[in-house]
């Protein structure tokens, strides 16, 4: 799956920044648009972690709610999923918020 | 058996194999994992990070597409399930383009050099990418395939993407455009059930409409679900075995 691709990047970009130490934390921001599964991601991050300075942290993921603004109606919407239709039936949106994926920040000891 | 990661070292890792009879290169990859250090105490600091996390991925592609756009090379990221007809369809568009405009592919699979056989076959220049567990192509595994393949100037690159209608989409690769493939033997609701993959599509090809004739596929139900994720994008029915469509498909590639 790619959450373990995802969840590989993120391990490597930690250590890459911030070297092999320890680490107590990581927050990641996860948008319910951006087709992460944030489940997976945990199991992954348990696999990928062990044997590094990442092993046993904590995993803070935030998950930002999709939102759209319709050109059309000039409404701003929640989207919980892709399907980018307006109630007034219009597809022309502009997405906010949602498709973030991102690591946040790093606790270390 | 490699003591570090457990794997056999034949086919650990990615690799990309210049597919070109018995005389071909070979490059191997090998990675392993790095030690880890240990905690002492309690006391913690926050680093901010706010970084995206396919920031090194992004990278890449980014390098990927600047290094393609100064060759005026085009590349393609076909994309779709198992056996929608990416290859057939990829067989005959290198046949079709034959002494029109040099055309070269890059064949991503988990396992074997089948379909770049079948490229060969054509006379294609073409190498195989084999990510052995992976489940999609990435921006590196496109660079070094690139660097294998060595297109030429103005030349067109075809890169069929691992078949899944999932993972791939999230990846960028540096392609100049992506194309999602869709046959009519897979349910017109397809696209409403992989939206991630069909929002991310320049252009849809329905593949295999010589046997509409045969199944129950909705082709508008399928256009409608398709501008539900992907407002405006064009479909293209064609048929890869019987030719149908086939012309605007080398008409949309010409305009590439």
């Amino acid at each position: 799956m790619h959450e373990l691709a995802i969840t590989e990047s993120v391990v490597e970009a930690i250590t890459e920044k911030l070297g092999d130490g320890p680490v107590a934390a990581v927050r990641l921001e996860i948008g319910t648009l951006s087709g992460v599964v944030v489940d997976s991601i945990r199991f992954c991050f348990e696999i990928v972690a062990a044997g590094t300075g990442l092993e046993g942290a904590r995993l803070d993921i935030d998950e930002p709610s999709g939102r759209a603004y319709c050109r059309e109606c000039r409404r701003e919407f929640t989207l919980d999923d892709p399907i980018m239709l307006c109630a007034c039936g219009s597809a022309d949106l502009d997405i906010l918020s949602g498709r973030e994926l991102r690591i946040v920040s790093v606790e270390v000891r | 058996m490699c003591s570090t990661c457990g794997c056999s070292g034949e086919d650990a890792g990615t690799r990309v194999t210049l597919v070109d009879g018995p005389e071909a290169t070979h490059e191997h990859d090998h990675e392993h994992g790095h030690g880890h250090g240990h905690g002492h105490g309690h006391e913690t600091r926050t680093v901010l990070l706010e970084q995206d996390i396919l920031a090194k991925n992004d990278l890449l592609a980014a390098a990927n597409r600047h290094r393609l756009a100064e060759h005026g090379v085009t590349a393609i990221n076909l994309m779709s399930s198992p056996g929608s007809g990416k290859t057939t369809l990829l067989e005959r568009t290198v046949r079709d383009l034959a002494g029109h405009r040099e055309t070269l592919v890059i064949e991503g699979d988990q396992e074997t050099w089948l379909d770049a056989q079948r490229i060969r076959a054509t006379g294609s220049k073409v190498v195989q990418i084999n990510t052995g567990a992976g489940c999609h192509l990435d921006a590196e595994m496109l660079d070094r395939g690139l660097t294998e393949l060595a297109p030429p100037d103005g030349s067109l690159v075809f890169v069929e993407n691992v078949g899944n209608l999932v993972c791939p989409a999230l990846f960028d690769l540096g392609e100049s455009a992506r194309v999602v493939i869709i046959s009519v033997t897979e349910g017109a609701d397809k696209p409403a059930k992989y939206p991630y993959m069909f929002r991310t599509a320049d252009l849809v090809l329905l593949n295999k409409i010589d046997l509409l004739p045969y199944v129950d596929f909705d082709v508008d139900l399928c256009l409608r679900l398709i501008h539900q994720v992907r407002p405006g994008v064009e479909l293209l029915p064609v048929s890869a075995t019987r030719g149908d469509g086939l012309d605007r498909w080398h008409d949309w590639l010409a305009s590439r």
